[in-house]
Order: C-alpha cells, then structure tokens, then sequence
C-alpha cells in the first residue's frame, strides 16, 4: 500500500490533530487549567485554518482508490468552513465558560470538530460509501449536540426532531443509492456517470429523487424543511450558528457536487425541473413565513431556508461558474448570519431575551451591536455595497449563464421578487432596533472580549466581501 | 421453484414502505425509531441482493451492508440516549405532547 496517498489529506489529518490534542487536554489537562480550554481550542482551531491556506495547492490530489479527491475547490470550501468555525469558536468562549456548560464544555468543541471531519470527508468523496460515511459523521454528532443543554427542556424537544428527520432522510438517501448501486454495479461518482451518459433509465430518475429528497432535509429545502425551525429555536445558540452555515454550507456543496459529478446528463431530463420546484417552493414559502416570526432565532431559521433556495440557485444554471458562485455565496453567508447570531448570542447572554420585541429601543441602549446587526440584516437581504449584494448577483448571474431558457429567466425573476419580500422582514428587525421605542428596553450592557472580536470579524468579512473583488476572483480562478 | 431477484426486492420495499408508513403514523417516539430501522435493514437488504444476484464476486455492496448496518446502530443508539434525556425532563415520549415549539 502506498503511504504517500495520506498526504492528499492534509486538511483532515490536521484536522484530527487538532481533535486529539483538544480531547487529551479536555481529559489530562488539571483541573485548575481547565478553564482555558475554550481559548486553547480556538487558537488551535486558527492555526488550522491558517494551514489551510498556507501551501496553495495547484493539482488535483487522489487518495484511497480514487474514493478520496482533494483539489483547489476543495481546499477553498473546506477553508471557507474553517473560516466560520473560527468565528463560531470565538463568539461561544463566553457561553463555555459559563457556570452551566463549563463542566461539559469539552465536549462541545470535540464534537463541533468531529462534524467538521465529517464534512470534509463528504465534500471530497468520490464514492458513495465514503460520502455516507462523512455525511453521518457529520449530522450524528450534530443531534447530541443539540441536545446540549441537558437542563431546558426545548434542547431536547429539538434534539428528538433532529436526530428523528436526520435518520429518516439518510435512510431515504440510502434507499436511493441502493438502487443507484443495483442499476451500475458501482459507487464510483465517474463510474454512475459513464453509466448515465450510456443508458437512459426510469429506475435512474426514481434513485435522483430519493437522493435530493436526502439532501433536501440536509440542507432545509421546503417540503423538507419542518425540523428547521424548531431545531434552531430549542438548540444552544452556538449550535445553531454552527448548523445555520456551517452544516448548511458543506451540504449544499457536496450536493453540487454529486448533482454535476454523478447525475450531470441527467440534467435537462431529470434534476433540472425537479431543482426548479424545489427552489422556488423553498425561496417563497421561507420568505412567507419569516414574516410572521416573533422569537429571532426561529426568525432566522426561516431566513436560512429562504437562503438555502438562492445557494441552489448557484446549481441549477449546472456550469463552472456556479461552483464559484456557491462558494462566494457560502462565504458571505458566513459572515452575514455568523454576525447576527453573534449579536442575539450575545443578547441572549446578558440579559436572557430572544424575541423581536425585546430588540425595540436597542440602538438607545447598544448602539453598536444594533449597529452590527444591521449590517448584518442588510447584507443578508442584499443591500449595495455589501457583501450580501455581490453574492445574491453573482448566483443569479451563475444560473443565467449561457443558457436562453425561458423558464430560468422566469426563476430568477421570481427570485428577484423574493429578495424584495424579504427586504420587509430583514428591515422589521432594523426598525424594532433603531425606530421603536420600549418601556424596557435591553439595559446598557458590555459584551465579552470574545464575543467583540468575532462580531468585528464577521463586520469586516461584510464589508471586506463588498468592497474588495479579490475574493470573488480568486473563487473565479479556481471554480 | 427459482428464487429470483425480485423475491428479495419486493419484499425488502415494503419493508421500506411500512418503515416509511410507521414513521409517519406512530406516535411513540420508541415505534418510531423501529420504524426507522425498518428503513435502514430494507436499504441492507437491497445492497447485498444486488451484490449476490448482479455483481458476484465484487466487494461494494456486502461491504456497504456493513457499513449500513454500523451506521443504524449508531443512529439507533444516539436516537435512544435523546428519547431518554427527554423522558428524565419532561416524564413523556409521545409525540403529539412533544410539541412546546410549534408557533
């Protein structure tokens, strides 16, 4: 066997360093030292990341038989992951540290790490044996999360929905690659794909349908989308930022990946009008019923779902353009709702209050994190010069790109008419903050250094992302 | 009488069509979870049988059963250990009562 492969996965085993270094720290570490495990975890999370970019990579990397394949794109997304879990790491030191999550706090960082690993595996799979088994290393874990607040009772309403749907879809999944595997004989993504461009089969599409409707409750597109709001209600708040890009982000990716790798001729008979409903049922029914949300986190469980369906937008136009788009789009998402929750994070901190209402008179009390979240608010709703407005153009230019098809025009015109309903309800949060005035408003507080330091992050990513088109091209280059 | 190819996908489908009907109909969070596993032994089933009757003398699909089968005792296991957090707090696993999220 040749050993040499293991350097093709560079990220996931220094990803697994970093996981064994936290766990014997959490297990050896004296007890009086405990206390700095969060910050120990964060830095060494941050070196990771940094790693990540440091040897750019050139060529595509093949390991395991061609199960494994890492390349650029590959790279780029797994840092753009890395990315969001640094600041999802910063903005939960405090909630770590604090007197009820202390004495379980390890396990909290192993497992967000874990799911990471997960994810990477899934994203660079290029067999469907591996690519389950990086998928259920990457929700598995996410359900205890959930559920980690062992005390509040709606932590474990949430985590039974959770782990309940995460098992249904994978099992509907895994129903849909069995006949896959019955039709081709293999679970080689390039190995499906030659079968697909040689024969045209019924048996083929039924398999497609079974997989999007797996990757559909993954990734919260309506009609798949019931555990989304409940989940991110009853989850800690860390966890739920953590699900909201993170879990969100690497699934979409690698659904792009086995839509164009695996079902890539199928694509104007098949996944093109199944993906168009899709969409257009997910963008519309999440943006109706974020309106009438009242508690935050339920709120952006919607605006989530809404976003979900415009990441998608970035597959349906099914070109090279589109990878960058998602990626690009992934990344300010990041930086768009990790402010947000930083912001109801660390509200929810001081003072205990999650609901819409609370906000009114915010910018009385706390100009700044009213300020932050509305940058936030305006990014994720695709106001000009923010990040926010670049990502939603470039996905509908993806999606338009070199195609005359009516009826893509018509979607992305849909699109655009949902953007603005969603103005209404982003700006709602806006006016609670800075228009509305409270008999009590949210006391004049000063958040934690930590929390700070990543709503600062997250303001400069939506701004920086705005403003400065290295990025994009960069994405460009390499997509 | 030969026993062919589709005395094993017929059964194993509705398997995974009662699995699919106790989800949705069960209100017992444990009947549920079986329900579950009904789902996950169909796909087992499918994989091998494609493998013994299609595909004999590759590895994929028997190595996957086991792999699947893994994989459902692990989901099983953390599905239990939640319902059972549940219990503790709220004395309850129905769920028609697990419902203080709904707006």
């Amino acid at each position: 066997m040749d050993y040499s492969q293991f350097l093709a996965l560079k990220q996931e085993i220094g990803l697994l360093i970093v996981f064994l270094l936290v766990f014997l720290y959490d297990t050896f570490a004296p007890r009086k030292s405990q206390g700095a495990l969060p910050v120990i975890s964060t830095v060494l999370m941050l070196v990771l990341t940094l790693w990540g970019f440091c040897p750019e990579v050139k060529a595509d990397a093949v390991a395991f038989a061609g199960m494994y394949v890492s390349s650029p794109v590959m790279v780029a997304i797994k840092n753009i992951l890395n990315v969001g879990v640094v600041i999802v790491l910063i903005q939960s030191i405090k909630w770590a540290n604090s007197e009820f999550t202390s004495v379980r706090r390890g396990e909290f960082y192993e497992l967000i790490l874990l799911t990471l690993l997960g994810m990477y595996f899934m994203i660079s799979s290029r067999h469907f044996l591996m690519f389950i088994i990086g998928l259920e290393t990457a929700s598995l874990p996410l359900c205890a999360l959930v559920a980690f607040d062992k005390n509040r009772y709606e932590s474990h309403e949430a985590a039974i929905k959770y782990v309940l749907t995460a098992v249904f879809s994978s099992a509907v999944l895994l129903m849909g690659l069995s006949y896959v595997y019955g039709l081709t004989g293999s679970l080689y993504y390039a190995d499906i794909a030659l079968f697909c461009s040689t024969n045209m089969s019924v048996m083929m599409i039924v398999a497609l349908a079974f997989v999007m409707a797996g990757f559909g409750f993954k990734i919260s597109l309506v009609p798949f989308h019931l555990w989304t709001a409940d989940v991110y209600q009853g989850a800690p708040t860390s966890v739920t930022s953590y699900l909201s890009v993170i879990s969100k982000g690497s699934a979409a990716f690698a659904f792009l990946v086995v839509l164009t790798q695996v079902f890539g001729t199928l694509y104007s008979e098949a996944w093109e009008w199944m993906l168009y409903a899709l969409i257009i049922l997910t963008i519309t029914v999440g943006n109706l019923f974020a309106m009438r949300q009242v508690n935050m986190k339920r709120f952006l469980a919607f605006s989530s779902i809404s976003q979900a369906g415009y990441i998608m937008l970035a597959v349906i136009g099914d070109n090279a353009m589109g990878v960058s788009a998602l990626m690009f789009y992934v990344l300010v998402y990041v930086f768009s709702n990790l402010a947000a929750f930083g912001v109801i994070g660390a509200i929810e901190n001081a003072s205990g209050k999650l609901l819409m209402t609370d906000y009114n008179g915010l910018y009385k009390t706390n100009p700044r994190l009213a300020f932050t979240m509305m940058l936030a608010m305006f990014s994720l709703a695709g106001i000009p010069p923010f990040a926010g407005f670049f990502s939603k153009f470039f996905v509908f230019t993806s999606a338009l790109n070199g195609t005359n098809s009516v009826a893509l025009y018509v979607l992305v015109l849909i699109a655009l008419i949902n953007t603005i309903i969603s103005l209404y309800y982003y700006l709602l949060v806006v006016k609670a903050m800075f228009i509305n005035d409270s008999e009590q408003p949210i006391a004049t507080f000063r958040s934690a250094c930590s929390e700070r330091l990543g709503m600062w992050i997250c303001v400069a990513g939506i701004i920086g992302l705005g403003i400065i088109s290295y990025f994009y091209n960069y994405l460009l280059t390499i997509g | 009488m030969d026993i062919t190819l589709i005395w094993y996908l017929v059964p194993a489908l509705v398997m995974f069509c009662c699995g699919v009907y106790g989800f949705l109909t069960r209100r017992n969070m444990i009947a549920m979870l079986i329900s579950l596993e009904l789902m996950l032994n169909a796909v087992d089933i499918n994989f091998v049988v494609f493998n013994r009757y299609l595909f004999p003398g590759t590895n994929d699909g028997w190595m996957f059963t086991l792999f699947g089968i893994a994989i459902a005792a692990a989901e099983t296991a953390l599905a239990i250990a939640i319902i059972i957090n549940l219990f503790r707090v709220s004395k309850n696993i129905d769920v028609a009562d697990t419902t203080q999220m709904k707006h």
